[in-house]
């Protein structure tokens, strides 16, 4: 295969790679180029991106030697991470001046991070796997730290330095555990030796696949290696939160079921055990948790504990309803939680952020507008119909009644109820409470314009489900092709 | 007509009306206003369209009428999928005559954020229409769940001083039982592939131990919305402390949609489970009935009250209900729409002196026929409605209701009726405590009779429950097609034996005794 048609499967991930090191020169050696218009660069660098990715079809399925692979899944998931990368930057235009870190590797680190979460979505191979997402990790470990004056921030990069490292660490020697005992690093390869071999598997594999699992784990922060989450989301500037949020998130994930569904689809019975205690123990912390949290990131920490929690009851499910249903999750998610931390970085008051719960206090007097959008998008995040949290649940549920767990869908939803107690808090903190400071205004275009496209995803996915949800059909049906 | 949408324009029209009370500007003064007269004419709108329903609807057939059905979600088959039948065609009348009511009632009563509260009213009401319409799992769902969110703004927004408290209790109860619901209906699409409830009702079979954990799920989702002993307890607050016209959704409509719920899915879906739990149905309603009614009697509060008598009064509608006797059934049904108009015309009443003197206490007032002899006349009516005197719309559910009940065990019929004594007991008190005595206090000898507005709001209210006392027959005649077809599949369900003997057997001693 010529090196030509390779780079042509891979055309948005060189794109972005090739723009991300034009950035950066231009941000080094052109010093009166303000960190704004570089981060303005790279949000169009995305959508540029978004663009080759969406209208270039008929591009290879297999790359690079089978290093690289591109199906509906890749390209459902990719669209995600695109839409939530570039959103969150939108949102973030602002706020890096006003938050004093405007230096333009800010933005040249996303694109480097998003590059990082294509590649991890798009790997076939372990070696692939595990390049993607050191990229994704080492750019975001950075940007955590970006603000360096600031004790919190310092803190958090570096936890979320340590953590993700020792996490790392725990992949490594998972995959090389895979290795050792199979031979070989190809997904194709281990799927076939797995499909192969007759009775139990080796201990020394299934060593191998519970740390490649918990390394995995540590990066959608379920529970049991969620304990970097609150402070990480609660230190790291907002703007940097809200990108941590959505994007990664959505990219680990997809890495998970690709990983999980892929090579390892017939050790189902050995990781299914592991999904569903981690599912459960996510979806019940993160209910639970949160509802002794006041400051607004850390909540949102703990719900995004609890939303994936909920999207890997789809995953446990293990068959393409499941699959579907995660795919569904994660993109409802992610407009979820992008809209809400457009509300955050919007909770300034006489030019200072602030991060309280009770900040929030009276907004339905002092910005009705701000204050509806954030209800519906709690409602939404609470699972409440016809908002499309609801249906996001209703997804992953559907695939765990098929795969007849039902104690896992009981749990769940009865978790479900208990996490919609915080979130109902916070509307009865908007609309109940007597009004506190109102929050500067005007919030700003990029504020504005990414929480009406937010909401108005969320609010309209009831009557239009159709781009999201066949989207997430053919996703889910490309794990399912080849054992037609 | 027939080629209207009507259903759905009954259903959506409200929110285009919520739309254009959105999008208003203007000085708050100007904003309020505009948004009441949106509000009552968009109601009022939906409210005479929805009479097109009532006199379009054939009577005598069990069909499902005025059907729209439209792809939703083809990959799983799920459609949009609106109808009406005997059963669910009185309560979107229902629906459709408080609101406007409701708006009336609030026009001076609520002062602040009138723009919200017209919006939050008018989505309930698209949502309880959906309700009663949607003959989708998928689509009733969400119409089941919606109600929270505008009612839980509505008593948290306008309520009480605990309103906090009750709002989030009426929405985590709700919710709680709703999510095991859907937990049930997933089950019933994957053992049935279809989410049509026509097609559940008629064609579903279900293994016998599949129904019984399926009936369980919806139980928690309907008995906490009726609500059925023990799981009663949130009503008494949210009615405490909601906002009137809340109360009067909240009685009138809201508490419909449990009992609804039981004559849509557990009773034809799951028949054998039905079957199996009757007598687990008529215990909590018995106790429902008579513990109720003598918690009730102590009540300080009027509108906690009334509350606890409407738990009473739904104890009646279950108990009706899972007799699967014509006149149970139908009785169930009348007494639900009975109670709609009687429970919101009373806590309407409460309303009433509450805007004047601003406390719920009983003893805060008394004598009230001296000055206010209009309002102690339209406060009789309704409370003799709600206990049950021969000539009101009460008395004729009440009556059906006992009727069916002895066809099943003297035990039972004996326990229901009982509760027609007690509800005589407390609810003369408390019209004796807040009418008649003599005036002791000043500003309760300066409260001023309805005016014109509150007796527009009564007088239709007077008029159904009188009209329907002396003469239920038209209500009867459109359901009861429906309740015919219901209770004969139910029979046919459970192996063509008559109903009455196949329970005896099922009914511990003391209840099948006496058969």
């Amino acid at each position: 295969m010529s090196i030509g048609v390779d780079i042509v499967a891979a055309l948005p991930e060189v794109f972005l790679a090739l723009s991300a090191i034009v950035l950066l020169m231009l941000g080094a050696f052109m010093r009166e180029l303000s960190a704004r218009s570089v981060a303005t660069l790279a949000v169009g660098a995305i959508g540029l991106a978004t663009v080759l990715l969406y209208f270039g079809g008929g591009r290879g399925e297999l790359a690079f030697n089978g290093l690289f692979v591109n199906d509906a899944f890749t390209e459902f998931m990719k669209l995600l991470i695109l839409i939530g990368s570039g959103l969150t930057m939108i949102m973030s235009l602002r706020s890096i001046d006003q938050e004093r870190m405007a230096r333009f590797e800010y933005a040249v680190l996303l694109l480097f991070a998003t590059l990082g979460m294509l590649m991890m979505v798009s790997a076939n191979n372990l070696i692939s796997l595990y390049m993607g997402l050191e990229l994704q990790s080492l750019a975001l470990y950075v940007v955590a730290a970006l603000r360096r004056e600031s004790l919190r921030s310092s803190e958090a990069g570096l936890k979320y330095f340590v953590l993700g490292s020792l996490a790392s660490g725990m992949l490594l020697y998972g995959l090389s555990m895979v290795y050792g005992f199979t031979g070989t690093t190809s997904f194709e390869a281990l799927g076939q030796i797995f499909a192969n071999q007759e009775g139990l598997p080796s201990t020394g594999l299934i060593v191998g696949l519970v740390f490649i699992a918990a390394g995995l784990a540590f990066k959608i922060s379920a529970v049991p290696f969620h304990m970097w989450t609150p402070d990480v989301y609660e230190g790291a500037p907002t703007a940097v939160t809200a990108f941590l949020a959505a994007a990664p998130k959505v990219a680990a994930m997809a890495l998970l079921v690709r990983v999980l569904m892929g090579p390892f689809i017939d050790l189902v019975d050995q990781w299914q055990q592991i999904v569903v205690f981690i599912s459960l123990a996510s979806m019940i912390l993160g209910s639970v948790a949160a509802i002794a949290q006041r400051n607004m990131k850390r909540l949102m920490a703990y719900s995004s504990i609890g939303h994936v929690g909920f999207a890997l009851v789809g995953l446990a499910a293990g068959n393409e309803a499941g699959i579907r249903g995660v795919a569904v999750y994660m993109a409802i998610y992610l407009f979820m939680t992008v809209g809400s931390f457009a509300i955050i970085l919007a909770m300034r008051v006489n030019g200072r952020a602030v991060e309280g719960v009770e900040d929030l206090a009276g907004l339905s007097k002092t910005n009705p507008m701000l204050a509806l959008a954030m209800a519906i998008l709690m409602f939404s995040m609470a699972g409440i119909p016809p908002l499309a949290g609801f249906f996001a649940k209703f997804y992953v549920f559907m695939a765990a009644i098929e795969a007849g767990l039902h104690t896992l869908a009981v749990i769940g939803v009865l978790a479900s109820v208990v996490a919609a107690f915080y979130y109902l808090r916070i509307i009865k903190v908007m609309y109940f409470d007597e009004a506190a400071d109102s929050f500067d205004q005007p919030v700003g275009r990029e504020l504005t314009s990414v929480l009406w496209i937010s909401t108005v995803v969320i609010t309209v996915f009831v009557l239009i489900p159709g781009p999201i949800v066949e989207g997430a059909t053919a996703a889910a049906e490309s794990f399912f092709i080849a054992a037609r | 007509m027939s080629t209207w949408p009507l259903l759905s324009l009954v259903t959506f029209l409200p929110l285009v009306g919520a739309f254009f009370i959105l999008t208003a500007r203007g000085d708050e003064e100007t904003v309020a206003t505009s948004a009441r007269y949106v509000a009552l004419w968009t109601s009022l709108i939906t409210f005479l369209l929805s009479l097109f329903i009532w006199f379009g609807f054939e009577r005598g057939t069990a069909e499902f009428q005025f059907v729209e059905r439209v792809e939703w979600i083809p990959s799983l088959n799920i459609a949009y999928h609106m109808g009406v039948d005997g059963i669910s065609m009185p309560f979107v009348l229902l629906s459709t005559l408080l609101v406007p009511l409701c708006v009336l009632a609030s026009w001076d009563s609520v002062k602040t954020r009138v723009k919200e509260y017209m919006i939050a009213f008018l989505v309930l009401e698209t949502f309880m229409v959906g309700m009663f319409c949607a003959l989708d799992f998928v689509a009733f769902y969400i119409f089941f769940e919606g109600v929270l969110i505008p009612m839980f703004l509505i008593i948290g927004v306008w309520g009480g001083v605990r309103r906090v408290y009750a709002a989030f209790k009426f929405f985590l109860y709700t919710l709680a039982g709703s999510v095991l619901m859907l937990l049930a209906m997933l089950t019933l699409y994957f053992i049935t592939g279809t989410t049509d409830i026509p097609t559940l009702i008629y064609e579903a079979e279900i293994p016998r131990n599949v129904q019984l954990w399926l009936w369980l799920a919806f139980f928690a989702a309907f008995a906490v919305k009726v609500p059925m002993w023990p799981v009663h307890t949130w009503l008494p607050d949210a009615h405490v402390e909601a906002p009137t016209a809340g109360s009067v959704i909240l009685a009138g409509v809201l508490l419909k949609m449990g009992a609804y719920g039981f004559l849509r899915f557990s009773v034809p879906m799951l028949p054998e489970a039905s079957a199996y739990f009757t007598p687990l149905v008529f215990t909590l309603s018995v106790v429902a009935i008579i513990y109720t009614s003598l918690v009730a009697l102590v009540q300080n509060d009027m509108k906690k009250l009334i509350a606890y008598s409407s738990v009473a009064h739904m104890g009646y509608v279950t108990a009706g209900i899972f007799t699967a006797t014509q006149q149970g059934v139908e009785g169930a049904i009348f007494q639900m729409l009975s109670h709609g108009v009687v429970s919101a015309a009373l806590f309407l009443c409460v309303g009433v002196v509450y805007d004047r003197l601003h406390t719920r206490e009983i003893d805060a007032y008394g004598g009230l026929a001296s000055n206010m002899p209009r309002y102690a006349l339209v406060f009789m009516v309704f409370m003799l409605a709600s206990v049950g005197l021969p000539g009101t719309s009460g008395f004729v559910g009440e009556f059906l209701v006992i009727m069916g009940s002895f066809q099943i065990s003297t035990w039972l019929g004996l326990l229901v009726a009982s509760g027609m004594v007690l509800g005589a007991a407390y609810m003369l008190l408390l019209y004796r405590r807040v009418i008649f005595g003599v005036i002791t206090r000043e500003n309760v000898r300066r409260m001023l009779d309805l005016g014109w507005r509150e007796k527009t709001v009564f007088a239709p209210l007077i008029l159904l429950a009188l009209i329907f006392g002396i003469y239920p027959m038209p209500v009867l005649d459109v359901m009861s097609a429906s309740v015919e077809n219901l209770i004969n599949n139910y029979q046919l369900a459970l192996g063509e034996q008559p109903a009455p003997n196949l329970l005896a057997q099922l009914l511990p001693q003391s209840w099948g005794g006496a058969l």
